[in-house]
């Protein structure tokens, strides 16, 4: 086939594009992300038996705007890794502000705390599941925003997918947070943010192979 | 091969280029196909310089289009079309080195600002792969709308009595068709 053929098979009988394509895609990736995630709490941990009374507590909601904060970031990240010749721009600032404010108050709580509590507000009781769990609650959004990628076109398909792990990972950590019984700060600065980061490695190890086009 | 340095002729050929383009995105055949017959030979020129065996330069051309096509929802009017077009002639190319086990030729692509639209080359060689051949290869409910619809020039109503498929059946076999023909270039056709 000749290239002026091609161009002629291309652009004949075009249909109007789509121009929200994008936003549709990754609205769609977010709520079948988050539902999966809800109903895994639900039917396979529980909510929380507390979570009214708990909810009227400020740590409650500190602790939920942390996944909150780098979802809204890594959804960002990951629409414009979806599109050819965009730059990272300013959505690393999205991610790391949260996680740096987080961490220099979990830092002195731990410098102010008695000597032998260190390790218990960083380890509580659950730290060995609460891994685990946001890892698996994250994979239903995982697939869902690699999907949504793949009905696009990204260019630099590592970066691409390391930001749609990192989504997944922050959706698995707001929805984990309905069960999870730690309230610690420095606990969740380090376990959730591990269980976010853990699906974004994910990400970019499956990236170049599950993003080609 | 011609070449063009003034920066008011490369604006207003982006202008030009980007208003085709996004005329085409509406659904204006004519002015899609003006984009792609421009962009063709912008980019012909611009791969003849980084490809390291000419034999492989309409390939590669051919390659390049269909992902511009394919690509062609993620495009957003204020970008520069140049920077879109670019990323993912660079992204092919990779690709297309990648496939083929070798090393990328030394490509200076950090100077490339204006590069694309600077040179034009409309000679047009045979390409060595045969997409025609390739289309036969695709299952037939991505094949029989490609080629009723875009080959034949069929009305996807027309089409979809033809071959008992519904009219969003249709669409999507064409789109996923393409996607389908990207993926077997891909394979190392």
């Amino acid at each position: 086939m000749k290239t002026d053929d091609l161009i002629a098979l291309l652009a004949s009988e075009v249909a109007p594009v789509d121009r929200h394509v994008l936003a549709k895609r990754f609205a769609t990736a977010l709520l079948c992300g988050l539902a999966g995630a809800l109903l895994l709490i639900v039917t396979a941990y529980g909510i929380r038996a507390d979570l009214a009374t708990i909810a009227g507590t400020p740590l409650f909601w500190a602790k939920l705007a942390l996944p909150a904060t780098l979802l809204f970031g890594a959804l960002l990240l990951t629409a414009r890794m979806a599109r050819p010749g965009t730059q990272v721009g300013r959505s690393w600032a999205l991610l790391a502000a949260p996680v740096v404010i987080v961490w220099v108050v979990a830092l002195v709580i731990l410098i102010t705390a008695p000597a032998d509590a260190g390790m218990p507000l960083l380890l509580g009781n659950t730290w060995r599941e609460c891994l685990a769990n946001i890892v698996l609650l994250s994979m239903p959004a995982f697939i869902a925003a690699f999907w949504a990628l793949r009905g696009l076109a990204p260019t630099r398909p590592r970066l691409a997918g390391g930001a749609a792990g990192l989504l997944a990972g922050s959706i698995a950590a707001l929805a984990y947070s309905l069960h999870c019984p730690e309230m610690a700060v420095p606990f969740w600065a380090l376990w959730y943010l591990l269980g976010i980061l853990l699906p974004g490695v994910l990400g970019t190890l499956l990236g170049p192979r599950l993003l080609r086009w | 091969m011609e070449r063009t340095t003034s920066q008011e002729t490369l604006q207003a050929r982006e202008n030009e280029l980007r208003a085709l383009l996004l005329r085409g995105l509406d659904g204006d055949a004519k002015a899609y196909r003006a984009f792609l017959d421009q962009l063709g030979g912008h980019l012909r020129g611009f791969l003849r310089r980084r490809l390291s065996q000419s034999s492989e330069l309409e390939d590669a051309l051919q390659e390049v289009l269909l992902a511009v096509h394919n690509a062609r929802q993620t495009y957003r009017a204020e970008q520069p079309l140049t920077v879109w077009v670019q990323a993912i002639c660079r992204y092919k190319l990779a690709d297309h080195y990648r496939t083929r086990g070798r090393q990328a030729a030394q490509t200076d692509w950090l100077d490339e600002a204006d590069e694309l639209l600077a040179v034009q080359d409309n000679a047009q060689a045979e390409a060595r792969r045969d997409l025609g051949k390739l289309l036969q290869q695709l299952p037939p409910r991505q094949r029989l709308p490609i080629v009723h619809v875009k080959l034949e020039g069929r009305s996807v109503e027309e089409t979809a009595r033809l071959t008992g498929l519904s009219s969003s059946a249709i669409k999507v076999g064409i789109h996923r068709g393409l996607k389908a023909l990207a993926a077997k270039i891909r394979g190392g056709a």
